[in-house]
This record gives structure tokens, C-alpha cells and sequence, in this order.
């Protein structure tokens, strides 16, 4: 919307500065929002266990309690259970954007029966809650020998996932001029070319965020994980944070705080790269004639 | 304008070209996995809707026919429930999508503090939900947290308000953290959409002397509108049926104020073990959410066809 744009007129700079006023305070509130619960949950997580027993806790932690950082990774698991997350949650992103790239573009293409009834179902079986549907699910699992075994996590996950990336990618494709696509037929590209040489760059962008959500969504997912996981070597982070903080009955905030954190550093990492690429302008320049 | 206007039309008409003919192909890897996994526990739990199964051993499962819905009709718990779980969907979806939409704006734009802005807004999204209530809770604390301090520091009464714990503030707060919870979806999805409008077609409006509120109007608004009308359409769905958050928050309470349908349910599977009332609560809610979904879409298609 603001693009700096050679025809800019005065006018329409001038009146640029007028709503940076506003505007920077919504960045604020918004950073306030949502990063303010974040940092109160760093803070309690560098806090001695007296200090949190005491009123009116200062933001700033009365010096830095490492103990609690220690005492999460001491207890043995959570790197293995990061690893497991890490490994669940890479393979699930993998496999749902390999598959759902090329059937999200089918089901945006083809408006006849065939994609209705796919979209249909899309929406079907987003609409029964997981509670009930985990039982059988359960029972199908263990019949193919998967269960309490991260592969069979996976496999959920994929098919959790699918609908919603589906879905997502479907509204991403339809967002694609055709024009560029029957350019592409006219100089003679295969289907297959035309989707890999032109909707998928195109498609970037929305495939980012697909997979984006994918790998946040395997790495946070508790209840599946729950149920078909038994094992401790086998636990997600969630997992053993959520056995954690049950333990005794007692929430010991310090090192559940700590553990959070640790819990969250890797979808910020991964974000943090994915970010520039959301953020170029992979469009720009693409319309050509 | 008209003529990006009109492009827009004939592209509509253009979708089905003999070159794509042969795409479905490519939905059937996806869509195998889906079966397997997806409609066939799906139909045992609808069958489950059926019958009298409950928990324990040796219990010989029988069909009941509609029993378990006859008597659903007039469960006015059930119901109460319900409601409450529409008001819930409904609110943290509209209030997460104008939450969302406004980050997204911005982090459209080009102004400081935008690398920092881009990692926060996916915090909520990053965390799992056990930490998020865990960490709400902390922040809440009607004796030591945070917002008590600050009520405190502005002198503005109500600060020792037991915001999860009250019946009139305990819903409305549950409903600001699942929106919260629910930003960062939209606005990745929004801001990616906005991404997406090729550059040229911003110069050429510019050029035209389209001022910022006509390029928003007629270019954001349209391009973000398919994947809108989707994110509220999934939002409300998965918003209705979900209960994680307010199962960690506030389980239900206080008085049942917070109590929606799914976690009705999930008690009545998990708790009390009759998996066949609970299969057709869900059987149910599916179908309600069917039933809004499908007057909610034809109702976009209705707005879509004519524009």
C-alpha cells in the first residue's frame, strides 16, 4: 500500500505524515500485545523461587536465577523430547508442502464435481471435534503398528494438516492470474511445467505460510500426541512440559517458564529465517506483457 | 480501475482450459492418506453416534438407532453449552480477523521496528497451548501479576479483579486470549495475500491518482477477500470444536460460564466413559457447524457473483 512509487504526489506524502502518528501507535499496542506476555514469562523464568512467592513482582527479575534453566535441562528429556518435536514437526511440514502443492493447485483449477467434493470434505473433517474422532484413530494407528512411535505421530499430523493446507493453497492459486498460465500452454509447457515454472514461484509466498503454520501446529499439537504417545523416550515437548508441570500437583513456575521458552526458540528461529522470503516481493515483476 | 476490474471478470471465466484438464492427478497423493486416515475413523465415529458404547470391558455394543440424539434434544445442559460455544467461535474469530487484519496492514508497510514486529506476531502461534494459559494465568494473578500492577499505577479500580475466576469478566477474557492465540494465522495469511498483488498493479492505481483509502478499497480488499471469507470459515469451525484453551484456562468455569460443547463432550467421553452420547454430541456439532458453514458460503458465493 505505501510502495514508494516515482508518481507519489506532495500531497499524498504530506498526508503520509499525518498517519504515521497514528499508525506507530498501533505498532506499539500491537508489540505490547503480543509481546508483552512473552517477556513477563522470560522474566518469571530467571526469578528464585522465593521471589516469585512474594507480591508485586518487578518486570525486571531481582538478578538472573539460571537454576531454573538448569534444572529443566537436568531433568532428563527435554532435549530428547526437542529433538523428537523437532524431527515430528520437520517431516509433517516436508511431506503436507510436497503434497499439498500440486492438489491444492488441482482442487483450485478444476471448479467441476471433483473439487467441490473435495473442498466438502476438506470442511467435513475439519468440523468433528478431535475428541471423537481420536479413538478410532487411535485403533487405526495401532493396527498399522505405528503407535507410540513418532513416525506414527507423523503420519496423523500429515493427515491433520493436509486440510487446512489444502484449503490455504487453494485460495493462494486462485489469487494467480490464469493469463500467466495460459501463456505458459501457448509456448508449449507441459501441466507439470506449468506448475513448477509458474504457479509455484508465484505460489511462494503462500507456501511459506503453509508451512509455516504446518511446523508450528506439529510442533505445539498436544492432545494427538497425548493419546499415541507412551513411552518417555518417544515424548514431545509439549508433552513433557505438560507431565512437568503436573508433577506433584505443583506448578514450579521458575523452570516451566524456562522450559516455555526453550520450547518456543525454535519456531522463532525457524521464522526468522522464512520471514525475508514472505517479505520479498517474490510477485513483483512477475506480470511480463 | 476498470480495466484491472474487468480482468479480474474474464479471468473468473477463463478456469477450466483444456491445459489443466489432467490436474486432478495431482490431488490423489493427498488424498489417499486423507481416506485412510481421515474418512474411515471418521465414519466409526459417526456409526459410534448409534450406539450404547461405553467404557469398560465386556460390554456388548449395541445399535441403538437415534436414542442417543432423542435424548440429546432435551439435554438443556447440552444446550446451554451449545450457545456458549457459538458466542465463542463467533467472537474469536471476528475479534482475531480485526486484530489480525490490522497487524497485517501494517506489517505491510514499510516502518521501524518491522523485523521486531514480524517474530512477534507469530509468538502466540509459537507456543504451545499448555505454556500460553500458564503464562496468561501469571499475567492475570488478581494479587501479583502484571495487570494488577498496572490498574494499580493509573489508579483505575478493578484491579484486583480475579479476571478467570469471575462469572461476569471470566468469559470475555478467555475469548481476548483465544484471540491472541488465533492472530498469527490470519495474519500471515492476510499479509501473504497483500504480498501477493503484483507491484505494477500499485504503480499503474498510483498513476491513475488512486489515493491510499481507493488502493485499499479496490485492490487489498478484493485480493484478500477469497482468503478471508476461508480464514473465517476455518476459524469458526475449529474455534467451535476446540476446547484445549479453555480446558487449561479455566476448565469451564467459573459456573460453567466458560463450558463450550467440545470440552461437553470430551468429559462425557473421557470423564463419564459413554462414548456413544458423546459421538453424537459431536455428530451434533458437526452438523450445526455444517449447516452454518453452508449458509455462510452460499451467502460469499451470493456476494462474489455479484460483483
Amino acid at each position: 500500500m505505501t510502495l514508494s512509487v516515482a508518481g507519489q504526489s506532495v500531497a499524498e506524502k504530506k498526508r503520509r505524515k499525518y498517519y504515521l502518528i497514528p499508525t506507530y501507535i498501533a505498532v506499539i499496542a500491537y508489540v505490547i500485545f503480543l509481546g508483552f506476555p512473552f517477556l513477563w514469562m522470560l522474566s518469571t523464568s530467571f526469578k528464585s523461587p522465593y521471589e516469585l512467592l512474594q507480591l508485586h513482582q518487578s518486570f525486571i527479575p531481582k538478578g538472573f536465577y539460571w537454576q531454573n534453566y538448569i534444572d529443566i535441562l537436568r531433568k532428563r528429556g527435554l532435549i530428547n523430547s526437542a529433538k523428537n518435536s523437532f524431527i515430528i514437526a520437520s517431516c509433517t511440514t516436508i511431506l503436507t508442502t510436497i503434497l499439498a502443492v500440486p492438489a491444492g493447485y488441482a482442487i483450485a483449477r478444476l471448479k467441476k464435481i471433483f473439487s467441490g467434493a473435495a473442498t466438502a470434505w476438506i470442511l467435513v473433517s475439519q468440523v468433528f471435534p478431535v475428541s471423537l474422532v481420536v479413538i478410532p484413530l487411535f485403533m487405526a494407528v495401532k493396527r498399522v503398528g505405528l503407535l507410540d512411535s513418532i513416525w506414527g505421530l507423523v503420519l496423523v499430523y500429515l493427515v491433520a494438516s493436509l486440510p487446512f493446507a489444502l484449503w490455504m493453497l487453494k485460495g493462494y492459486v486462485a489469487a494467480i492470474p490464469v493469463e500467466m498460465e495460459e501463456a505458459g500452454a501457448i509456448d508449449g509447457a507441459s501441466s507439470f511445467e506449468i506448475l513448477k515454472n509458474i504457479v509455484f514461484p508465484l505460489l511462494l509466498p503462500g507456501v511459506v505460510a503453509t508451512a509455516l503454520f504446518t511446523f508450528l501446529n506439529s510442533w505445539n499439537e498436544f492432545f494427538y500426541a497425548l493419546v499415541l504417545i507412551q513411552s518417555p523416550e518417544h515424548e514431545t515437548l509439549p508433552l513433557l512440559l505438560a507431565r512437568f508441570m503436573g508433577s506433584e500437583g505443583q506448578v514450579l513456575l521458575g523452570p516451566l517458564a524456562a522450559g516455555a521458552f526453550v520450547a518456543t526458540i525454535p519456531s522463532l528461529v525457524v521464522f526468522g529465517f522464512l520471514q525475508r522470503k514472505l517479505a520479498s516481493g517474490i510477485l513483483a515483476g512477475a506480470i511480463k506483457g | 480501475m476498470t480495466t484491472l476490474l474487468d480482468r479480474k471478470s474474464t479471468k473468473q471465466k477463463h478456469k477450466t482450459k483444456m491445459y489443466n484438464r489432467g490436474a486432478w492427478k495431482y490431488a490423489i497423493p493427498a488424498f489417499l492418506p486423507l481416506f485412510v486416515l481421515s474418512v474411515v475413523p471418521l465414519s466409526q465415529a459417526i456409526w459410534t453416534a448409534f450406539t450404547d458404547e461405553a467404557a469398560g470391558f465386556n460390554v456388548k455394543v449395541k445399535f441403538i438407532g437415534f436414542d442417543n440424539f432423542r435424548r440429546l434434544l432435551t439435554d438443556s445442559m447440552f444446550w446451554a453449552s451449545f450457545k456458549i460455544g457459538i458466542i465463542w467461535a463467533v467472537s474469536v474469530t471476528l475479534l482475531s480477523l480485526f486484530l489480525g487484519f490490522g497487524l497485517a496492514l501494517l506489517l505491510n508497510q514499510k516502518l521501524r521496528f518491522l523485523g521486531l514486529m514480524r517474530v512477534l506476531s507469530l509468538v502466540p502461534w509459537a507456543m504451545p497451548p499448555v505454556i500460553v494459559a500458564i503464562m496468561w494465568n501469571l499475567l492475570l494473578r488478581p494479587t501479583s501479576g502484571p495487570i494488577e500492577g498496572i490498574f494499580a499505577f493509573f489508579h483505575i479500580p478493578g484491579g484486583k479483579t480475579d479476571w478467570l475466576g469471575e462469572f461476569n469478566t471470566a468469559f470475555p477474557t478467555v475469548i481476548l486470549i483465544g484471540a491472541w492465540v488465533a492472530m498469527p494465522i490470519i495474519t500471515v495469511s492476510i499479509l501473504a495475500a497483500i504480498q501477493g498483488i503484483p507491484t505494477d498493479m500499485i504503480e499503474a492505481t498510483v498513476l491513475d491518482g488512486a489515493n491510499a483509502w481507493q488502493r485499499f478499497r479496490y485492490i487489498t480488499v478484493p485480493t484478500v477477500r477469497e482468503i478471508t471469507a476461508a480464514l473465517v470459515a476455518l476459524n469458526i469451525i475449529w474455534q467451535f470444536s476446540s476446547f484445549g484453551l479453555v480446558y487449561v484456562l479455566t476448565a469451564g468455569g467459573p459456573g460453567g460460564k466458560t463450558f463450550v460443547p467440545a470440552l461437553f463432550a470430551y468429559n462425557e467421553a473421557f470423564k463419564y466413559g459413554h462414548f456413544g452420547y458423546a459421538a453424537s454430541m459431536g455428530v451434533v456439532m458437526a452438523m450445526s457447524i455444517g449447516l452454518m458453514l453452508a449458509v455462510y458460503l452460499k451467502a460469499s458465493k451470493r456476494e462474489k457473483a455479484q460483483r
